[in-house]
């Protein structure tokens, strides 16, 4: 394995500025590793496309600057020539957008989403798209239509949902940066079962332009790595305002590398974390508690005050997420029709009429899930039942932001597990929908609240990643980077290097070749 | 085709027996420059799907942005409405598959409206004043245009195939919801006209939309019930579609209160069911039956932020409101004199501003209303223009008035510089001197004139000795034709008169 691939985003940076590495190496180096790991029937599969050309090009363009020197080459984005692999929920110029739809099978999108236009403007090479359930819907990226993503720890389990291509490229090192997207912990649970950070920002952080809707009211766009300072570098990248999102806040994005690099001293003096009482205990499995309670303790070290807070509404949470995420879905998917753009299917008997052509090309587009959801979500919308599905799930929202109104007087952020479980096998949980949904359990209250969480490594149970969250107030991301940063290096002192270093070595696929 | 040929009740008759209940629903498309909530161009008649961007197309992973123009010129039309404008208000999503929604759900206000609890007085032809309670008015976009191919006169039943297109998706509407309308008896249609006339007239004072109903600008949708007499439960209501002019709206409310008379009458139910307005056969027929049911999964838009109003805002618009147009039109009838009818005319004939404008510029109000009244609407008619568009301007007027005022020329040639005025050969001074067309005041050669035509018509020249004056008439036509219409008619009467020593 190429040493190149093994550095963390700001290592890769630090030695491309210093010109040990050229960007053009370094964005083979990963896809070299993508050709290795990625393709065959045991490979990764975390890459729907792969974007060889285009992402070379713009390593050469790097190069080529920083060899010119001068203003340009100072201009240069701290993280230009760092390759980055994007959730192929997001849209991109020159690239396939497939959102892991049928629907979307070879569609090209006419224009970039906002969080790309910052990658291009920061000359980022884009490694390709990456795997996730079908429009972000699941916990186990088994719901895609372009065939499961393995987790780089176990290549017999599930690398999170939705955005488990994002987590398992970065986790398998084929690359140290991605982009995700956050509805109900579509970051934060792949970034738990691989061993890795994913952060979900505060609601209107990052603008969601170009994100393909699954439920507007949830979704947020966020930072995929291998260390809590890469994850601020790169938020720090894609946050900010953007006039094509009306929800996107209308100010700067708050100091994040600072504060991932205030944390990296290991001192929490002053912090008050508060443990979450109903995102622990019952419903966690005894190794996921056994870490959870072990990284309590190092932050306790490290100066932390820890509190308990309870949030007692928190068990509304996931019943109310299942009705507003599913109502927002059904409309929002809507457009999907076969009418302007993606698979179009006609009935294979009858009259060729506008309604009959829509339904054949929905029914015969969409996943299992996917139909679930629209199913649900016109349900809790319809005349009748709105008052009492949509009507009291938004209730329950106000409650559960008063429950962490409550909590944040008491503590400067809260911590629990960010998944009750660790990976599971394929097909553990398919045939259970409910099962699946409880997943979630942990990192859905945050996107109820448009709050802000991240997900940090704290250690193996069985032999596979268990992960950390903190929840910090809105537009408080900076809290998440420092206590997460803290307790990354606490543990990784304990460790004894990254945790990802105890990952099994990927041997290359059998039968090779690139997705 | 369903109930196409309907028994139709007298209307007299109709409304001898049931009170009409009327409500009207009028869809606003607002002129600003780009879309409701994308930046592409707002503009009518270009090439089919050029004025779209992503957003109106609904492509995957855009979102909306509320255009604040649009916003400013809805609370222009709340308050010309006497509405209350909300303190807060939020879009939501009108959920419905049709190819010509590119999202498959309209982005429009439901239960919280821009304006809301407003009125209109209307003022009949007679200058009875009803007032008409505005429920609300709410923001909305419009949807795309199908035109469907093959089958009968572009109707959707029956067609091959349809055409979309997405210019007009995504175009701001304002959708004005009146409350239950009675009481307007007999005079139900001259009030549904009139109502929908003074939307237009406002809209366009307000400068908030083209108000072009044959381009849809301006839409009605007319609902019409009828109850028994002195009844004050309302019956079933129908409503008519897409009723695009002025005279439709009248017509079509007028048809439905003599079919609903016929369908009660039969002792049959009216069907709650929208109609379809046919112009040619001034009758409506059944669309689709429209039930409280329909359920269009309404849910506040999660892409879209609350709009927030706030007094100053608010007040800052108001200031900027021009003069409503039944005040304007008041205070312009009482400052120029003009009789009911005459103003009324000038209304009608769409010549209230020109005539406005050409009295500031100097006119009298009656030289104003006698020229564009006149020949510029005979010229106009002619040319099948705008009197407006014809070419004459105020300055025109003024200086044809100045010329005949200084018997520098006669009404008669004064109309024909007007002509040439319209084809553009220069102002009417200079047409007259280029054209020799000043009146003929010179006397002596006046006298040649008339001398000759006296000795042609000795038969006249004794008749007017005889006392009959008016015989002069007979004598001006050939004196006319020997100066080529350029005498002045009143001075060879004299002349004429002077030479046979009879005192005029």
């Amino acid at each position: 394995m190429s040493e190149i691939i093994k550095l963390s985003a700001t290592e890769l940076a630090k030695k491309l500025r210093a010109g040990e590495v050229t960007a053009v190496e370094a964005v083979q180096a990963h896809l070299d590793r993508i050709a290795e790991i990625d393709g065959g029937d045991r490979g990764l599969n975390a890459f729907l496309h792969v974007n060889a050309d285009e992402a070379l090009a713009v390593a050469a363009e790097v190069d080529e600057i920083r060899a010119a020197g001068g203003t340009e080459a100072e201009a240069l984005h701290p993280l230009a020539g760092v390759p980055i692999a994007i959730k192929d929920l997001i849209v991109t110029v020159g690239q396939p957008t497939t959102a892991a739809s049928k629907m979307l099978e070879g569609w090209m999108s006419p224009y970039d989403a906002t969080v790309i236009e910052k990658i291009r403007a920061a000359r980022m090479p884009m490694l390709g798209k990456t795997n996730l359930d079908e429009f972000a819907m699941g916990s186990s990226t088994e719901h895609s239509a372009y065939g499961i993503t393995r987790n780089p720890w176990d290549l017999g389990r599930i690398p999170g949902g939705s955005g488990g291509g994002s987590a398992a490229a970065v986790a398998g090192f084929e690359a140290p940066l991605a982009l995700g997207t956050d509805t109900g912990g579509s970051i934060r649970q792949p970034g738990a079962v691989t061993g890795t950070v994913g952060v979900k920002p505060t609601y209107g952080g990052v603008s969601r332009y170009g994100a393909i809707a699954m439920a507007s009211s949830l979704d947020q766009i966020g930072p995929v790595t291998r260390t809590v300072l890469d994850a601020a570098y790169l938020h720090e990248l894609i946050g900010g305002h953007d006039p094509k999102d009306s929800t996107s806040l209308n100010e700067p994005v708050p100091a994040l590398v600072d504060a991932a690099k205030q944390g990296l001293t290991g001192d929490l003096s002053g912090v008050r974390v508060g443990i979450v009482k109903e995102l622990t205990g019952e419903g966690y499995q005894a190794g996921v508690q056994e870490r959870f309670n072990e990284s309590v303790e190092v932050l306790k070290a490290a100066g932390a005050e820890i509190v308990e807070v309870s949030c007692p509404n928190f068990k509304y949470a996931l019943g109310a997420y299942y009705l507003i995420m599913p109502s927002e879905v059904s409309s929002n998917l809507a457009k999907f029709d076969g009418v302007r753009y993606g698979q179009r299917v006609l009935p294979e008997e009858g009259p060729l009429t506008i309604e009959r052509v829509m339904g054949a090309t929905r029914a015969a587009g969409f996943g299992d899930e996917v139909k679930r959801r629209i199913i649900l979500g016109t349900y809790a919308l319809s005349a009748g039942y709105y008052d009492a599905y949509y009507g009291s799930a938004q209730k329950v929202r106000t409650l559960i932001q008063r429950d962490f109104d409550a909590a944040f007087e008491q503590a400067d952020v809260l911590v629990s597990p960010t998944s009750p479980n660790v990976a599971f096998e394929f097909g553990a949980k398919s045939d259970d929908p409910l099962a699946m949904y409880l997943n979630d359990v942990a990192t859905i209250p945050a996107n109820m609240a448009g709050i802000p969480g991240i997900s940090v490594p704290g250690g193996l149970s069985e032999g596979l990643p268990v992960g950390i969250q903190f929840l910090a107030p809105a537009r408080e991301d900076a809290r998440l980077y420092r206590v997460g940063a803290a307790l990354e290096k606490l543990l990784e002192d304990s460790w004894g290097g990254p945790l990802i270093d105890q990952a099994p070595e990927l041997a290359a696929a059998t039968t090779g070749g690139a997705a | 085709m369903a109930a196409y040929t309907a028994d139709l009740v007298d209307f007299d008759e109709a409304l001898e027996r049931y009170d009409p209940v009327l409500g009207f629903e009028v869809h606003v498309e607002l002129n600003t420059r780009t879309k409701m909530f994308s930046d592409a161009p707002n503009a009518f008649g270009d090439v089919p799907n050029s004025n779209v961007t992503p957003v109106d197309l609904g492509l995957p992973g855009v979102l909306p942005v509320v255009n604040k123009t649009a916003v400013e010129y809805s609370i222009m039309l709340g308050l010309a409405l006497n509405c209350q404008i909300a303190e807060s208000c939020r879009f939501a999503r009108k959920n419905y598959f049709y190819p010509d929604t590119p999202k498959n759900f309209q982005t429009s206000q439901y239960d919280e409206p821009i304006a809301h609890d407003g009125y209109l007085d209307i003022e009949l032809a007679d200058g009875e004043v009803f007032r008409v309670e505005i429920e609300r008015a709410h923001m909305e976009e419009d949807a795309g245009k199908l035109t469907h191919m093959g089958g009968a006169a572009g109707r959707i039943q029956g067609a091959d195939f349809s055409l979309v297109d997405y210019n007009r998706a995504g175009v701001p509407l304002v959708e004005i919801v009146t409350k239950p309308i009675t009481g307007a008896g007999k005079r139900a249609p001259e009030l549904a006209k009139a109502y929908v006339g003074a939307i237009r007239e406002i809209v366009k004072a307000l400068g908030i939309s083209d108000a072009r109903m044959e381009r849809g600008n301006v839409r009605c949708d007319a609902n019409v019930s009828l109850m028994p007499k002195g009844a004050t439960k309302f019956g079933t209501r129908s409503e008519t579609k897409n009723v695009n002019s002025l005279r439709a709206v009248e017509h079509a409310v007028r048809h439905e209160i003599q079919r609903h008379a016929a369908v009660l009458d039969s002792g049959e139910a009216i069907v709650q069911e929208t109609r379809h307005w046919h112009e040619d056969t001034r009758t409506t027929t059944s669309g689709r039956p429209k039930s409280d049911a329909d359920d269009y999964r309404y849910f506040p838009e999660p892409d879209l932020l609350p709009i927030v109003t706030n007094e100053a805002w608010i007040e800052e618009i108001r200031a900027r409101l021009p003069e409503p147009p039944a005040e304007r039109r008041k205070r312009l009838q009482a400052d120029w004199g003009y009789s009911d009818a005459e103003f009324r005319d000038v209304v009608n004939a769409g010549l209230m501003d020109a005539i406005e404008e050409t009295i500031a510029a100097g006119a009298t109000p009656a030289v104003a209303r006698k020229w564009w009244m006149g020949e510029i609407s005979r010229l106009a008619k002619n040319a099948d223009v705008e009197p407006t568009d014809l070419g004459a301007t105020p300055a025109t007027i003024i200086e044809l008035d100045s010329l005949i005022q200084g018997k520098k020329i006669n009404d008669k040639i004064a109309r024909q510089v007007l002509e040439h005025v319209i084809a553009g050969e220069g102002t009417p001074g200079e047409i007259v001197e280029k054209r020799g067309l000043a009146v003929v005041n010179d006397d002596s050669a006046l006298g040649e004139a008339i001398d000759a035509a006296m000795a042609e018509m000795p038969g006249v020249v004794e008749k007017i000795k005889g006392g009959k004056l008016q015989a002069v008439g007979a004598l001006i036509g050939p004196v006319m034709k020997a100066t080529r219409g350029q005498a002045d008619a009143a001075r060879v009467r004299e002349l004429v008169l002077e030479k046979l020593g009879i005192e005029g």
